[in-house]
């Protein structure tokens, strides 16, 4: 009797340190009430790279269309709709004890978010609230607790690995592929919504600019402007270029910071990071900060009147050459 | 009035072109020239225009780091911060720092100092993490606004209009808060020479992690650092219709 008792403990131990070892992954899906943003999906080929299950959040205010469409994302098991007023604007105060509360019910071993705006402010908070060293901008993943990342606006890679019980981590964007909505049966369940309601911080209005052209950090052109430009009005030669090619317009700091183009067209250490299929810079020098926005892109083709510009020495294809004049050429000759 | 409190880092210049070390343990930082992480100084920045405008009454800058840290500090001090605190870290506890030690630090002083706002700006361009402002609320239970580009402060209401993805957002809390100051939130100004001798008579108080209870073993081990691929050098190319042939033959048009 004493032996069959030994032994069905020994199973448990056996059960229990496999259960430790399972992986369970929550992802908070990005979603702008109607529909997921494509950074999401990026973020779930992450997730479905950890290994395990993997759930997906979608909170936010009527948002079920958003849900059930997620329920079609291969290798996703699970989708919970948390919908809410108290989702509005999706601030990180309101988010954070749901996303605490599902992870003390699920007892996820993985949370992930995509490297964007929303992604950035959410995750460290909720990391804080679970005493977890969060792990930023993850371009791979090596094992369930050994991430890649980038560091130094791109000049450094860092193989970390967390000893946290919990892996609080934001995904970059270009690094991983798009899941497709396609061939998943998950099943979506309402979560109790209960009372998030932030009274810490009250949500006023979104000014989005609005553009016809791909969104930046997914185009798979994108052509961007910088100093060169010299002024505002200039880039409509970008423009007329882009829609050529179907592209997205981007720009450098200085372009911004001049007040040529909205800041939310930054690309680089501290606007987006895009690793499209063809970068277009014109009348870019090529800092540090900018290349970290840009140098995962595939081809790279740089139009610029001084040859010494550093943006040559990444650039696939150099034109050295007026933008006023080859950019207009370009685009008639296309 | 508000008290203020501002993290400041000291960081590899951000003009530098950074080294790895052979061993692949990390980036050479001997004998490298250091700064002010670009974004502390816009944090800076905002705090003393807020005291200039009289909605702050005093400014607090605060690094952690070794010694050559109190440079950073007199640097903020020359900008018109009023004392420092130096949390003292060196040697193999610095070299694994985290933002979750910085931010129970910070949140800790806060409390200490009796703060209304922590400035803080959005991320170190070193190890490019974004996360010590939102993780110092989180500790602390007080709202945050992250990325801001503009700060309105109306009897510790705040109008906080933030930088996201798609363009602009506006929220409102109330202070006690966080914020972390974006690029376009205002410009820095240089430090005065009579300002930099005077900032050598400000306080600067020591303390350690250990002075605050605050536990800084390390919850992420470094594995490796490497150099990041290096791309294939391109050619220049003649002309448009040379660039046109080549985007042709990349099935890019």
């Amino acid at each position: 009797m004493f032996s069959t008792y030994a032994r069905a403990l020994r199973a448990t131990n056996k059960f229990s340190s496999s259960l430790a070892r399972y992986e369970s992954t929550l992802v908070i899906a990005e979603h702008n009430n109607e529909t997921l943003l494509p950074i999401t999906c990026n973020t779930l080929t992450a997730a479905t790279k950890v290994g395990g299950d993997v759930t997906l959040l979608v909170a936010g205010t009527k948002c079920e269309a958003v849900a059930q469409n997620a329920c079609k994302a291969k290798g996703v098991s699970k989708v919970l709709l948390a919908d809410s007023d108290a989702f509005k604007g999706f601030t990180a105060e309101s988010l954070t004890p749901l996303i605490l509360k599902l992870c003390g019910e699920h007892k996820f071993t993985h949370v992930l978010a995509g490297a964007s705006a929303f992604g950035k402010a959410l995750l460290p908070r909720v990391a804080a609230k679970l005493d977890v060293s969060p792990v930023s901008d993850i371009i791979g993943i090596k094992a369930p607790d050994t991430f890649v990342r980038a560091i130094y606006a791109g000049n450094a890679i860092q193989t970390i690995k967390s000893k946290d019980n919990v892996k609080v981590v934001s995904v970059r964007g270009t690094s991983f592929e798009l899941l497709p909505l396609e061939g998943g049966s998950a099943k979506c369940e309402n979560v109790p919504t209960g009372d998030y309601t932030a009274n810490q911080v009250e949500y006023i209005k979104q000014e989005l600019s609005k553009s016809d052209r791909p969104e930046l950090t997914s185009a798979k052109v994108v052509i961007s402007g910088g100093r060169g430009m010299k002024s505002g009005e200039n880039f409509k030669l970008l423009y007329t270029l882009a829609d050529k090619l179907n592209a997205a317009v981007g720009a450098s700091r200085a372009a911004v910071d001049a007040g040529f183009v909205p800041n939310d067209l930054q690309v680089g250490q501290t606007g987006k990071i895009v690793a499209p299929n063809l970068y277009i810079a014109v009348g870019i020098s090529g800092a540090i900060q900018h290349l970290a926005g840009m140098k995962d892109s595939k081809t790279i083709v740089a139009i610029n009147k001084d040859p010494e510009a550093p943006i040559f020495q990444v650039a696939d294809y150099g034109l050295v050459a007026d933008l006023f004049k080859a950019v207009p050429e370009l685009t008639e000759k296309l | 009035m508000a008290r203020v409190l501002v993290g400041v880092k000291r960081v590899i210049d951000y003009a530098v072109k950074i080294r790895v070390k052979p061993d692949k343990t990390g980036v050479v930082t001997d004998g490298i020239k250091h700064s002010m992480n670009p974004f502390d100084e816009i944090a800076i920045e905002e705090a003393v225009r807020m005291k200039e405008k009289k909605i702050a009454q005093e400014v607090i800058a605060v690094s952690c780091g070794p010694s050559q840290s109190q440079d950073t500090i007199r640097t903020a001090l020359a900008m018109g911060a009023d004392r420092g605190i130096h949390v003292e870290i060196s040697g193999p506890e610095y070299q694994t720092l985290q933002p979750i030690h910085i931010s129970k630090i910070l949140a800790k002083l806060a409390q200490q100092e009796k703060a209304d706002l922590v400035i803080l700006g959005k991320q170190a361009i070193d190890d490019d993490n974004n996360q010590t402002a939102q993780m110092t609320a989180g500790v602390l239970d007080w709202p945050s606004g992250t990325f801001c580009s503009k700060i309105e402060n109306k009897s510790g209401e705040l109008t906080i209009t933030r930088e996201i993805d798609g363009g602009l957002e506006t929220i409102k809390m109330k202070a006690p808060a966080v914020l972390s100051a974006d690029l376009r939130l205002n410009e820095p100004r240089y430090a005065t020479l009579p300002n930099i001798m005077k900032a050598k008579k400000k306080p600067i108080k020591k303390m350690t992690p250990k002075d605050l209870g605050v536990d800084v073993t390390p919850r992420i081990e470094v594995l490796s650092v490497e150099d990041p691929p290096v791309r294939q050098a391109g050619a220049i190319i003649p002309d448009v219709d040379t660039l046109i042939t080549k985007l042709k033959e990349g099935g890019h048009v």
